[in-house]
C-alpha cells in the first residue's frame, strides 16, 4: 500500500469511518461549494469614505505611509515626490500592470522606470494592489506578469497604488474579488496580504522595521 | 533533535539558576501579554471567532480523509506534487530525494516547526546539503547550534549581547570595529548576509500555517518576509506540513487568521499572509518552477478519535506558553522537546511516546491560563490531566509522588482522621513560617521550596475558621 493509502486508512480507522458514507461526502462537497462566510467584524462595514479612513488608520498603525491622489495620472508625480523626500534615486521597478501603464510615467522625464521582476538591486518598486481590507489596513496583491512577486519583497521601498473603490471591508470580500477574476476555487500562483512594512521582534522582542522585506511601505490611494 | 524530556527537573533547575536566561525570559511577559489583550479587546467579535475557529477545525478533523483527497486533487490540478509521509524518516527521505533531483547544494528555509520536528537540518548536513535558516531568530539559533525555545520567537531565550557575540564570531568577513550595539545594527547585518543566500538557493523550504482544500493553496504567516523570499526565489518550493493544517475553504481560513495574529503577537494581521498555489504559471516572470507539498503524519492519525484529538486544532500561535507561569520561569529549552510550554506538554507524549514525554504534563500549575487564551479553545489542562492519569497507570510516576498521593488518599477517605491530622499540622506550619509568614524550607518538599517560598498558613484549618465565622455571624 502506498503511504498515501496507508495514511488515509489510518485516518478512517481512527475516525471509525469507511470513507464511502454518502452523508459525509455530501457534507464536504457542500462545504466546499457553498464556502460560506463566518463572522465578519462589524468594524469594516462602513460607507466608502469611512472605510477608506479605517483602512488608512490601520495601515498607518502598522507603519505604512499614505497619500491620496485624485486620479491615476497623478501617480507618477506622487512617486517622484516620495522618492525625493526619501532621498532615493529617481528610479523604480514595476510590472506590466494596465492601471500602472495608464498612469503616464513618461510625463516624469527624470524618472527611470524599469520593467519586469526585481533582481534585488532596486531601491524602489511600484505595484498595483487588486484590493485592500479596511478591517486591518491590509493590501491584497496578486502575482503575474503585471505585478511580479519579487517587487513586493526585494526593493527597500515598496510603493503600492490601490483604487479607492477597491478598498473593501473584509478578508472575505477580498477572496470574493479573487474568485470573480480567476474563478471559484482558483488562485493566481501567489496572493500576498500585506499589512505594513517588514519587521522582526526576534531580538529581545523589540520590534525593528525592515527585516528581509521592504523597510518602508507607501500606499497611494487613487480616486 | 536530541529529546531530553525525561530530565525536565534537572533542566528546570539549571534554567532557574541561569541569570542571562532569566533576564531574557522577562521579554516574554513584556512582549506578548499586553499586546494580545489590546488586540482582543479591540475586536468585539473575538470570542465568536474563537468558537468558529474551533468548529471549523472540528469539522475538518471529522472529515479529514475526504478533505485530504480534495486538497490533493487541487494541488495536482494547479501543477504541484503531493507526497504523503507516515514518519519523520519518510518525510526526510522524500525531501532529500526532491533536493537530489535538483542537485541542490544550498537550501533556504522559512521558519517551520515541522522541520524541527523531523530534524531536517542535521539530516541535510549529514547528506552534504547546506540548510540556511532565514528567519532572524532561527538564523541566530542555527549559528549557535541550538533549537528554538519558543514556537514563534525561537531566540527569545537570548539577550542582545549574546547575538552580537555570535555575529562577530561568524561574520568574520565584516570589519571587526563595526558597531553592533543597537538592535537595528544586528538586524541589518543579518539582512545583508542572508540576502545573497536566497538567490543562491536551489530549493526553498517553508512550513504552512494552513492548507486550503478549496484551492489547493498553502498559507504562510510571517512578519519578516523571509518566508516569501524563500518560496519565491528558490527554483523549487517545498512545503512541509502536518495533516491537521487543512481547512476547507478560504472563508474558513479568514476566520482562523483573525484569531491567529491577535493571539500570537497582538497584531490585527501579521505583516505577510501569503497564499501559494502550485508552481509559477507560464506567463509569470518570477516564482518557483516546481511546487511540492510533503504531508506528514508522524503520530497524528493515532490522536484522531482519542481524548487527544482536540490538540490537533492547534494553530501554533504560542499564546499558551506566553501566558504560562512555568514557561516564564524556566523557558522553552527546559522542556527538552521540540514543542515547549502547555501545547508541547500535551503534544510531546502523543508524538514521542509517554515514556519520553510523560513527565511534561507535570510541568504545569493547572492555573488554566493557557486554556483561557487558546484561540482554538483547546482544553490543555484537561489533556495534561489525561496524560498524568496515563502516566500514573503505567507506574511511571516517581515513587515519592505515588506515596504522597496514596498518603493523601488514605486521609481523604477518612474525614475525621483528616481533620484531626490537619488541626495538628496547621499550627505547626504556622510556627515554621515565623513572623514573615513564609516558609523557606520544608522537609520532604525541598523541591518546592528551593526556588519559591511557601506561604505559611494562619494556624487554623479551613473548617475551624469556617465554623468560627459562622458562629460570629450567628451572634450578630
Ligand atoms: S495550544 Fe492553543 S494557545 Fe497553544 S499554540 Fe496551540 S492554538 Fe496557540
Amino acid at each position: 500500500m502506498s503511504a498515501r493509502d496507508t495514511i488515509l486508512a489510518k485516518v478512517r480507522r481512527s475516525l471509525a469511518v469507511s470513507g464511502d458514507e454518502a452523508a459525509r461526502r455530501a457534507a464536504v462537497a457542500e462545504r466546499l461549494s457553498d464556502a460560506k462566510a463566518g463572522v465578519i467584524p462589524a468594524r469594516g462595514q462602513l460607507p466608502q469614505d469611512e472605510r477608506i479612513a479605517l483602512f488608512s488608520k490601520y495601515a498607518e498603525k502598522y507603519g505604512a505611509t499614505i497619500a491620496r491622489v485624485a486620479s491615476i495620472e497623478d501617480l507618477p508625480q506622487e512617486v517622484s515626490r516620495y522618492l525625493k523626500s526619501s532621498n532615493l534615486p529617481a528610479s523604480v521597478r514595476m510590472g506590466d500592470d494596465v492601471l500602472l501603464k495608464s498612469a503616464g510615467f513618461e510625463r516624469e522625464p527624470m524618472l527611470t522606470v524599469l520593467s519586469g521582476a526585481s533582481d534585488g538591486t532596486d531601491l524602489a518598486g511600484v505595484s498595483h494592489a487588486r484590493g485592500a481590507v479596511a478591517e486591518s489596513g491590509t493590501l491584497v496583491l496578486a502575482s503575474g506578469p503585471d505585478n511580479p512577486v519579487t517587487i513586493n519583497f526585494l526593493p527597500e521601498h515598496h510603493i503600492v497604488a490601490v483604487r479607492a473603490e477597491d478598498i473593501g471591508a473584509s478578508l472575505e470580500e477580498a477572496f470574493a474579488g479573487i474568485a470573480a477574476t480567476y474563478g471559484k476555487g482558483e488562485m493566481p500562483r501567489t496572493v500576498n496580504f500585506v499589512t505594513g512594512p517588514s519587521r522582526s521582534g526576534d531580538i529581545e522582542q523589540k520590534i525593528i522595521m525592515g527585516a528581509h522585506g521592504p523597510r518602508a511601505l507607501h500606499i497611494v490611494i487613487v480616486g | 533533535m536530541q529529546i531530553t524530556t525525561p530530565n525536565f527537573k534537572e533542566n528546570a533547575t539549571r534554567a532557574l539558576n541561569d541569570a542571562p536566561l532569566q533576564k531574557a525570559l522577562k521579554n516574554v511577559e513584556i512582549g506578548f501579554i499586553a499586546k494580545r489583550l489590546a488586540a482582543v479587546d479591540a475586536l468585539p467579535e473575538f470570542e465568536q471567532l474563537r468558537d468558529n475557529a474551533r468548529d471549523i477545525k472540528n469539522h475538518t478533523l471529522a472529515h479529514l480523509d475526504l478533505y485530504l483527497e480534495e486538497y490533493e486533487k487541487k494541488v495536482i490540478a494547479s501543477g504541484g506534487h503531493v507526497h504523503f509521509a507516515e514518519t519523520a524518516e519518510d518525510a526526510r527521505a522524500i525531501i532529500l530525494d526532491i533536493c537530489r533531483k535538483r542537485n541542490a547544494k544550498t537550501v533556504t528555509k522559512g521558519k517551520s516547526m515541522i522541520t524541527e520536528e523531523i530534524g531536517l537540518n542535521d539530516f541535510f548536513e549529514k547528506n552534504g546539503i547546506t540548510p540556511v535558516e532565514t528567519d532572524l531568530g532561527e538564523y541566530i539559533i542555527q549559528l549557535r547550534g541550538e533549537t528554538p525555545s519558543h514556537i514563534i520567537a525561537p531566540a527569545v531565550h537570548l539577550n542582545k549581547d549574546q547575538v552580537e557575540a555570535d555575529f562577530r564570531r561568524v561574520h568574520t568577513h565584516l570589519p571587526a570595529d563595526r558597531d553592533l550595539t543597537e538592535h537595528e545594527a544586528l538586524l541589518n547585518e543579518a539582512r545583508l548576509v542572508l540576502r545573497q543566500r536566497y538567490f543562491e538557493a536551489d530549493v526553498g523550504i517553508t512550513g504552512a500555517n494552513f492548507l486550503v482544500a478549496e484551492t489547493g493553496s498553502s498559507v504562510i504567516v510571517t512578519n519578516e518576509g523571509n518566508g516569501d523570499l524563500t518560496q519565491t526565489l528558490g527554483k523549487c518550493h517545498v512545503v512541509v506540513a502536518s495533516l491537521e493544517k487543512l481547512v476547507p475553504t478560504l472563508n474558513d481560513c479568514s476566520q482562523i487568521l483573525r484569531v491567529l495574529a491577535r493571539s500570537a503577537t497582538g497584531q490585527d494581521m501579521s505583516v505577510y499572509t501569503t497564499f501559494s498555489t502550485g508552481p509559477k504559471r507560464a506567463e509569470d516572470p518570477d516564482g518557483p518552477e516546481e511546487y511540492h507539498v510533503v504531508l506528514l503524519d508522524n503520530g497524528r492519525t493515532a490522536m484522531l478519535g482519542t481524548e487527544f484529538q482536540e490538540m490537533l486544532r492547534c494553530i501554533r500561535c504560542g499564546a499558551c506558553m506566553n501566558h504560562c507561569p512555568v514557561y516564564h520561569a524556566v523557558g522553552g529549552h527546559a522542556y527538552g522537546a521540540v514543542y515547549p510550554g502547555p501545547m508541547g506538554a500535551v503534544l510531546t507524549p502523543s508524538l514521542s511516546g509517554i515514556e519520553v514525554g510523560g513527565h511534561l504534563p507535570n510541568a504545569s500549575t493547572f492555573c488554566g491560563r493557557c486554556e483561557s487564551v487558546c484561540p482554538m479553545r483547546i482544553p490543555l489542562p484537561k489533556m495534561m490531566r489525561h496524560w498524568r492519569e496515563r502516566e500514573f497507570e503505567k507506574h511511571l510516576t516517581p515513587t515519592a509522588a505515588r506515596y504522597g498521593l496514596k498518603f493523601w488518599a488514605f486521609f481523604a477517605r477518612r474525614p475525621k482522621l483528616y481533620r484531626a491530622a490537619v488541626s495538628v499540622a496547621m499550627p505547626l506550619l504556622s510556627w515554621l513560617g515565623g513572623s514573615s509568614r513564609r516558609i523557606h524550607s520544608l522537609p520532604l518538599a525541598d523541591g518546592w521550596t528551593k526556588h519559591r517560598e511557601m506561604p505559611a498558613p494562619e494556624g487554623k484549618t479551613f473548617l475551624q475558621a469556617w465554623a468560627e465565622k459562622q458562629a460570629r455571624e450567628a451572634g450578630r
